[in-house]
């Protein structure tokens, strides 16, 4: 028989029981869309954390230090590569020529001081540390009160919520994060703070400055020569943050944030412009850090060997996002077995159904036989209505299953919003799962119609013409 | 070497069966349903295989048709042994060489007579295109040409045995096995049927073989009646009436 004709009349065989043929279709389409419910979300919340990741910047960001520190990320990193002494210093022209590497999107000095911030004249102490301007999309200013810096040299400051609360005196509960960013912001946005900090100048020795610290040259040539003066700064409160959008710093986290190119201007005195002021030839400041931002995770790894290359200590942590990936992988295979499940039931009402056809139409198949259909026309038949139940069970399942995941991204935003979180798309479904999902559907019914189509073909026509 | 009468013998043999046994196995005990059957039937003629019931008429016909296997002994058609066919062979041979006309007609209740008529085309591949009118054209042929999209119940029993005949005429069978034909119908719708039937074997020459326990029906339209009980063949005859009516002999 011609493909068209199996299919014509597997419809109209099916149209014939429309009852029994549309419930069993309904447990196909139940069980496709739990599969493509639990993998959407599985997709979904993969998509989530990978955007998450990628806002935090932790995954496409390389560490760059200087081998001077002598403490590398790990020991390869110390036995390999050029001694410290020889090693290249991590200085403006050297963050340069590392922002001028392919892929790389910026590369910026890592800027950070303590400093005493005095507000309505109580002095606080606290880190400070510079953020680029590129910050300004980092996940951690989401439910930020106020706003990200006017420009890249302006006078202001964003304030952590608990360094906030500690200029409010206000201290949550037994460590609980019961204070909210809105009630904490209201009073200090716009406020003035005074900060006093140490400025390194290229301010000859022999400046004689009272409140000045003053390093000589020791008249080698070789040695750096600059002073250090107590300066203030007023900075204006333009914003206070819940997240911690420094959280890869553990014990060095800053609670006060200023622009970059602000905090360079001042030419705050970094630890590091001690430790390398018997070696500096020619006494310009060097770096601690450099942060490297790449273009993507997956550029991380030659642009940190290039640095690598250059003589400097690097760190990433790239392979994070490898075992992410892996955790995904396997979440979603569980997603999709538990989805599978479903359909694997549902499979078995389809063998149920067509077993029951088999012994309802017993005589027809008995009368097919007998005016010349071959056991493989009776087989491709039932194997045809098997197909065609999964055909429409894949595609009305696809949709309830998008349904589903609609209903519950809906229901999860709704919750996110009682919280205060933004909202967020948790559920996500691909065009390969739309396809993938009513193909496996097509599969396993087809499958499931093997059994019952071999049987409905071996069936003796003398015996199916004498039941009645 | 085979001399010239036995040759032209030899070509006009359409069906030949030798010691053709089909036995079953009903619990302990062996039942011989068709039990060492010989004979031969030459092509076009009008058989008609009589007996009680249980007497192996239809078991006969069912290993003429190849819907069915022999126990043993051989069913040769137009010179091909059924029982070496293959069943997709089988198939094909029920398909295109035999035609079967049932007594409670076997119609497909699900489909309308066109479609019913159509199905033996659909298992030929025969294009779409060609189908209907090939199969209105069968129904036109039994009188049927107005009820194409009935379906068999709402038809009498004469119409659906009509749609049946046409059926069976679709793919241009070289034979057409009846199985008590009439046994579900008045005399007079009978009688219709039985014209068809006789219409086709002396206009298309085809060769009928029918299973009947009637022996007037037989009388009436058969060349040759062949005898059965208890699965042996007891009588295998030409029919004097027929014969007188016909005055003679086939044409």
């Amino acid at each position: 028989m011609k493909t068209y004709d199996v299919a014509e009349l597997a419809v109209r065989n099916l149209r014939e029981s429309i009852l029994r043929n549309s419930l069993t279709t309904v447990g196909i389409s139940v069980g496709v869309a739990s599969l493509v419910a639990m993998l959407s979300l599985g997709i979904g919340l993969q998509q989530l954390a990978g955007r998450r990741l990628q806002k935090s910047g932790l995954f496409d960001t390389v560490v760059v230090t200087s081998r001077r520190d002598l403490h590398g990320f790990n020991r390869d990193q110390e036995e390999n590569g050029p001694a410290p002494a020889e090693s290249p210093v991590l200085n403006e022209p050297a963050r340069q020529t590392i922002a001028q590497l392919p892929n790389v999107l910026e590369a910026y000095p890592d800027i950070r001081f303590i400093s005493e911030l005095r507000y309505e004249d109580k002095p606080y102490l606290t880190m400070m540390a510079g953020l680029p301007f590129s910050a300004r999309d980092n996940d951690a200013f989401d439910g930020m009160q106020g706003n990200f810096f006017s420009s890249e040299t302006a006078s202001e400051v964003i304030l952590q919520k608990s360094f906030a609360a500690q200029l409010l005196g206000r201290t949550p509960r037994n460590g609980s994060d019961d204070l909210s960013v809105a009630e904490l912001a209201k009073p200090l946005l716009g406020k003035q703070l005074t900060m006093r900090y140490a400025e390194r100048t290229a301010t000859p020795a022999t400046d004689t400055a009272t409140n000045a610290l003053s390093v000589t040259p020791d008249g080698s040539g070789n040695s750096a020569a600059y002073s250090v003066v107590s300066r203030e700064a007023t900075l204006k409160i333009v914003g206070v943050c819940d997240l911690d959008p420094d959280s890869m710093r553990g014990q060095a986290r800053a609670r006060v944030f200023l622009p970059l190119q602000l905090a360079q201007n001042l030419h705050v005195m970094q630890p590091s412009d001690l430790r390398d002021t018997a070696n500096l030839a020619n006494g310009a400041p060097a770096y601690a850090t450099v942060e490297v931002h790449v273009k993507s995770p997956t550029q991380v790894q030659p642009v940190e060997d290039a640095i690598k290359k250059m003589g400097f200590n690097t760190f990433s942590i790239v392979d994070a996002t490898r075992s992410l990936r892996q955790f995904f992988a396997v979440l979603d295979l569980f997603l999709g077995i538990f989805g599978s499940l479903a359909l694997a039931v549902a499979s078995i009402g389809i063998i149920n159904t067509l077993v029951m056809a088999i012994l309802e139409r017993r005589r027809e198949i008995g009368i097919m036989k007998a005016i010349g259909a071959s056991d493989g026309d009776v087989k491709g038949l039932f194997f045809a209505e098997a197909g065609v139940m999964g055909v429409f069970g894949g595609f009305v399942g696809v949709a309830l299953g998008w349904a589903i995941g609609r209903v519950i991204n809906l229901g999860t935003n709704v919750y996110l919003k009682r919280q205060h979180f933004p909202p967020e798309q948790i559920w996500f479904v691909p065009w390969w799962l739309v396809l993938g999902a009513i193909a496996f559907a097509i599969v396993v019914s087809l499958l499931s119609g093997l059994y019952p189509a071999s049987r409905a073909a071996r069936l003796d026509p003398v015996q199916a013409l004498r039941y009645e | 070497m085979p001399g010239p009468g036995e040759s032209s013998l030899k070509a006009s043999i359409a069906i030949r069966t030798e010691n053709l046994c089909r036995h079953y196995s009903m619990g302990e005990a062996l039942i011989r349903a068709v039990d060492g059957i010989s004979l031969q039937i030459t092509s076009g003629e009008f058989v008609a295989l009589l007996g009680t019931s249980g007497s192996g008429k239809s078991s006969l016909l069912n290993l003429i048709a190849g819907l069915d296997r022999p126990t043993s002994g051989t069913v040769v058609v137009q010179e091909s042994d059924l029982a070496g066919l293959s069943r997709e062979e089988l198939a094909k041979y029920r398909l295109h060489t035999v035609g079967m006309v049932f007594q409670s007609f076997n119609l497909i209740p699900s489909m309308t007579l066109l479609e019913n008529v159509e199905l033996p085309l659909r298992f030929a591949e025969v294009d779409r295109g060609k189908r209907e009118g090939l199969a209105k054209q069968a129904l036109d042929r039994v009188g049927l040409s107005a009820r194409l999209r009935h379906r068999p119940t709402e038809l009498s029993g004469g119409e659906q045995q009509r749609a049946s005949l046409a059926r069976a005429l679709i793919n241009q069978p070289r034979f057409l096995l009846a199985d008590e034909p009439t046994g579900n119908l008045d005399s007079q719708t009978g009688t219709e049927i039985m014209n068809f039937i006789r219409e086709f074997n002396e206009s298309l020459g085809m060769t009928i073989i029918m299973v009947t326990h009637e022996r007037t029906l037989a009388e009436r339209y058969a060349s040759r009646m062949i005898f059965l009980a208890d699965g042996k063949l007891i009588g295998d005859q030409s029919n004097a009436v027929f014969a007188a009516q016909t005055g003679g002999g086939r044409p």
